[in-house]
């Protein structure tokens, strides 16, 4: 056990080395740098950066050096909690990801719980009430879930609530609330605003997973164990949650690990679309701007958050699977 | 089902039996012939299309949809009616709507705008094109966009790129998912671990920002065709694990089967056994694992240029007309910009229900 | 002889399902008594899980009991017909009455759970007994059917055992509510030939200790030999024979049985010459013959009657029952078919 945890370990060390390699070599990979998109755009608002100019910002930045260099010294400062400045926004990353990167964490986390509490009781009862109505009912919004692409959701969502209610949906945050000081009366604001958002963004994994349970309960359902509880005389529910329940668990539970990747994911295109203060919109932003410290370190922050997500799956995983626990598998 | 016959069930090969299986799922079958259609519309793209896709004209701006009138006073003679240019005694700007007064009238495979078949031969026919057109005049079945350009067409071309970056995305995965996964498997050892670990980390990775980060620093000066390709390249890169996974799960399980080790014991050569014994048995597998990986190639596109960094315009496809949607204001002002959405939710169903039909009749107890 | 314990007549369980009805267990005879044991045997197929699982109320979906009594005399003389019982109350007899013990035991249990649990669950459940207690007594119980070092084992998953050693505690578990029927389907179909002797080894002397009745199924004629005191053979749904396990074995009355018999495989039998076996196979559940269901196979067929009316059960002069035209049912069976033809 000891040994799969290390493992495990040791894998999302590895994999947030990665992605902050990746990150950066993808800032690093478009023709020009950070200063001539920024002399572009200041040219294109009518003034000019004269080369001498140019220069300096490219010493300032470091701009010059060669990659791995520039990489290093990324490392050095990242690890003394220093991410950098904001090149677009003259100001630390920090200051200008602020809270967003933990509302990105929140909102997928509500994503994640919404899904696990929707998922697995839906999942058992379509196994268990086979060609119920409900059963269909649940099937067809499960199709939904998954050719629907969360962002089309959000879209379609925030029509139908403009045209038929005059609301418009979007924001974590009412508009007063939404430049306030954090309160009470903030949090409450933003736990009233978040089930719409969560849910559109936890349909899509939501219907995988429903489907997951129901094929593998179904599957388990047959199995002799079950014949066994019921032949020793304990209740239906009783039979069914105990045993088999627990045996399709499994393979429900390995699938939450890369859960929370796909939630992270999908948080940033629903929160374009719905106009969330989250991680999202801000790292589109980056992007195209190419402003690589921010843009890098969002991108690390996701990922890191990911594999944290992932391992924490990992242990839920082996809590539920005594196989697991007993042979190190 | 007691009426088969049992003699003819029993020499049926592998394949036989499987499309047997495969015919009983209604729903997979409809979404087939489905399928089949969208994917012929997709290659009679400009046929089916009725003005040029790429073509503006302020003057068409944002028209509601158009039915087509099928019949007038003297029988069947399907027409459309005329725009006509008002103007706004409060703006002073001229309007364009609809006059019920003009008829304009429809003809079957006439001359429209110039286009290659196939991406070979020039042509102008169309299925339907108007006679006697005055400038502004189309056949709006679906509407236009700000630009003044008719959906309709714009969508049949969209279908087209949209569907084919599914396919050539897909294959690339394949290509990838195969090799390694069976390189995983059949040398196993150090080979499989690293490739193994390469998948977990690469799917405990939040996917939208690599891609973003990816797509976002294609250069804005290549053409469509080449940023076409690298978005492509970009997604498969991401999306062979899957079919990597499903490859290695089988190869390992069939290496355990006895008729494997009966090869062996024959004298077949390792790649013999691998294509002439093993690949067989979990061909379809892969077919349905590849039909289920489609729908996620097409969100994956969709996604990226909905959010404006996949394909740029003036390519179409399905997320660039949605991009047009994003905005609530503009589609309270055109709702019709959302029916592109149909066409989307529709396939990627179609192709959920086939890949959950082939992958019943490969496998009924897997 | 006294009253038997468990009374099943004319007991009709039916699958239906979308391709059509299953007749499964199609009228079925049988009594079993304190103290001995039934043996019931026949080809994979032929209704004897499904008649096991009848009585205890288990039949799996879409199947159900649609007829004929199942009635049991409890420990204090009343007699219940289980038939007529509803689920709930059903359960409270499942375990502390009548208990199942399973064919393949890596199947019939969780992987999930210590066996500790696994027994000690009916225990809590029928007998209110709480965690610590239910837990003594379940290592008593492995201790009784002859697990090694019962108080180390009770933790254990049943992944960690042996298969020999899992039937033990299959059947501990079964034991474990004081049961005085126990059913025991194919419990040594999946066992070596050393361990199977150790297991039957086992049923009897704790049939011996507590006077179980016991039910054993099997296809294996010789489990039947060593453990059964009386017999019923079954084909299609149908108990075509029943009786003593000796008179089965030296004088068999039905077609079938003979043929059973036959086809044993034995020491004594000439070297080089064939096995016999019993010609065609079980018929598809859909496709059953008329007439006597055996007809098809049977070597000893007369041909007119056989072929088109069912034999009913005969009550034999030796205490005995055959469902066969051979000894018994042949003029009402005539007389019903010239009536039909006329």
């Amino acid at each position: 056990m000891i040994a799969f945890m290390t493992r495990r370990l040791l894998l999302g060390v590895m994999t947030i080395w990665l992605i902050s390699i990746l990150s950066f070599i993808i800032i690093q990979l478009p023709p020009g740098d950070f200063v001539d998109a920024y002399i572009a755009q200041l040219s294109s608002s009518g003034s000019q950066v004269s080369a001498a100019e140019a220069e300096n910002l490219r010493q300032l930045y470091g701009l010059g050096e060669p990659f791995y260099v520039q990489y290093g010294k990324w490392l050095a400062r990242i690890v003394t909690g220093d991410f950098g400045e904001s090149m677009e926004w003259r100001r630390p990353v920090t200051e200008v990801i602020g809270d967003r990167i933990w509302l990105t964490l929140l909102l997928s986390f509500a994503a994640l719980l919404v899904t696990w509490g929707l998922a697995l009781p839906i999942g058992i009862f379509s196994a268990v009430r086979q060609y119920s109505f409900a059963d269909y009912a649940f099937t067809l919004v499960g199709f939904i879930g998954i050719a629907v692409p969360n962002f089309l959701l959000a879209l379609v969502i925030m029509y139908f609530a403009f045209v038929w209610f005059g609301a418009s949906v979007g924001g974590l945050f009412s508009a007063e609330m939404a430049l306030a000081p954090w309160s009470a009366a903030k949090v409450w604001d933003l736990i009233k605003h978040l089930p719409l958002p969560a849910l559109i963004l936890a349909l899509g994994g939501t219907a995988q997973l429903i489907r997951i349970m129901r094929a593998n309960l179904l599957d388990e359902l047959r199995r002799p164990y079950v014949v066994t509880a019921r032949a020793k005389g304990l209740s239906e529910a009783r039979a069914i949650i105990k045993y088999p329940v627990r045996a399709a668990l499994n393979p429900f539970a390995s699938n939450i690990a890369y859960l929370f990747p796909y939630l992270v994911s999908g948080s940033i295109i629903v929160s374009i679309v719905l106009g969330l203060p989250t991680v999202g919109p801000l790292l589109v932003k980056a992007l195209v701007a190419q402003d690589m410290f921010l843009a890098g370190t969002i991108v690390l922050l996701l990922g890191v958050m990911t594999v944290v997500g992932t391992f924490i799956s990992d242990l839920v995983l082996m809590w539920v699977d005594p196989r697991i626990r007993h042979q190190m598998d | 089902m007691a009426q088969i016959d049992s003699e003819k069930y029993a020499v049926a090969t592998q394949l036989q039996l499987t499309w047997w299986r495969f015919r009983r799922h209604k729903l997979a079958m409809i979404s087939l012939v489905l399928l089949v259609l969208v994917y012929l519309l997709a290659i009679f793209a400009d046929f089916l299309a009725t003005q040029d896709p790429h073509a503006t004209d302020a003057r068409t701006s944002y028209i509601a949809p158009q039915p087509i009138q099928w019949f007038d006073d003297n029988g069947f003679n399907p027409h459309v009616y005329g725009i006509k240019g008002v103007r706004d005694m409060k703006t002073f700007k001229l309007v364009y709507t609809v006059d019920p007064n003009r008829k304009v009238y429809i003809d079957f495979f006439g001359q429209g705008y110039e286009y290659n078949l196939f991406g070979l031969i020039p042509t102008k026919v169309h299925l339907m094109t108007l006679r006697n057109a005055e400038r502004g005049d189309g056949i709006y079945i679906l509407g236009t966009d700000l630009l003044g350009r008719d959906l309709w067409s714009r969508l049949m071309v969209a279908t087209r790129v949209s569907l084919t970056i599914g396919l050539v995305g897909v294959s690339i995965s394949l290509f990838l998912g195969v090799l390694l996964g069976g390189i995983s498997a059949v040398y196993g050892g150090i080979v499989d671990t690293m490739i193994q670990r390469t998948i977990e980390v690469i799917r405990s990775m939040p996917t939208i920002p690599l891609w973003l980060g990816l797509a976002a620093a294609l250069p804005n000066n290549w053409s469509v065709l080449q940023v076409y390709f690298a978005i492509t390249i970009i997604i498969s890169l991401l999306a062979w694990t899957d079919l990597a996974r499903v490859v290695r799960g089988k190869f390992l399980a069939l290496k355990e089967e006895d008729f494997v080790m009966a090869a062996e014991l024959a004298g077949a050569s390792q790649g013999r056994i691998i294509f002439r014994h093993m690949l067989p048995s979990f061909a379809s597998h892969i077919i349905a694992a590849v039909s289920l990986a489609l729908p996620a190639m097409i969100i994956s596109e969709t996604s990226l240029s909905f959010l404006g960094l996949g394909l740029r315009p003036p390519a179409i496809s399905w997320g660039i007309l949605l991009q047009d949607a994003q905005n609530i204001q503009t589609l309270a002002l055109a709702p019709w910009l959302l029916i592109s959405a149909i066409p989307v939710v529709v396939v990627i169903l179609a192709f959920n229900f086939l890949g959950d039909g082939l992958r019943d009749a490969a496998d009924p107890y897997g | 002889m006294a009253d038997p314990i468990l009374s099943v007549r004319g007991l009709k369980t039916q699958f239906f399902g979308p391709e059509g009805v299953v007749r499964a267990v199609d009228g079925v005879d049988f009594d079993v008594f304190e103290g001995r044991t039934l043996g019931v045997v026949g080809e994979s197929g032929c209704g004897k899980s499904v008649t096991a699982r009848s009585v205890l109320g288990i039949v799996d979906r879409p199947g159900r009991v649609v007829g004929g009594s199942m009635k049991l005399r409890r420990a204090n003389g009343e007699v219940v017909d289980l038939g007529t019982l509803t689920n709930e109350q059903m359960r409270k007899y499942r375990g502390p009455e009548i208990a199942l013990v399973f064919q393949e035991p890596m199947a019939s249990f969780s992987q999930h759970y210590t066996i500790g649990n696994q027994i000690g669950e009916g225990i809590k459940l029928h007998m209110g007994l709480d965690d610590r207690a239910a837990k003594k007594r379940a290592i008593e119980l492995l201790d009784m059917v002859g697990v090694p070092q019962p108080a180390r084992r009770v933790d254990d998953y049943p992944f960690q055992l042996s298969g020999g050693l899992r039937q033990r505690v299959m059947i501990a578990m079964a034991l474990s509510c004081d049961p005085r029927v126990l059913i025991a389907d194919e419990p040594t179909t999946a066992l070596d030939v050393t361990t199977q002797a150790q297991i039957l080894d086992l049923l009897r002397t704790l049939q011996k200790d507590r006077g179980l009745a016991i039910i054993l199924i099997t296809h294996d004629m010789g489990v039947i030999a060593e453990m059964a005191h009386d017999v019923s053979v079954m084909y299609l749904g149908r108990a075509v024979e029943t009786g003593s396990v000796k008179e089965i074995f030296e004088t068999p009355k039905h077609p079938y049985t003979r043929a059973l018999l036959r086809s044993i495989p034995t020491v004594l039998a000439k070297p080089r010459t064939r096995l016999p076996t019993i010609a065609g196979s079980i018929p598809h559940p859909f496709d059953r013959p008329k007439g006597c269901s055996y007809h098809p196979r049977c070597a000893e067929i007369i041909g007119a009657v056989c072929e088109k009316a069912e034999p009913p059960a005969v009550d034999t002069d030796d205490g005995r029952q055959v469902r066969c035209f051979l000894h018994g049912g042949m003029e009402e069976a005539k007389a019903s078919l010239q009536g039909a033809s006329a």
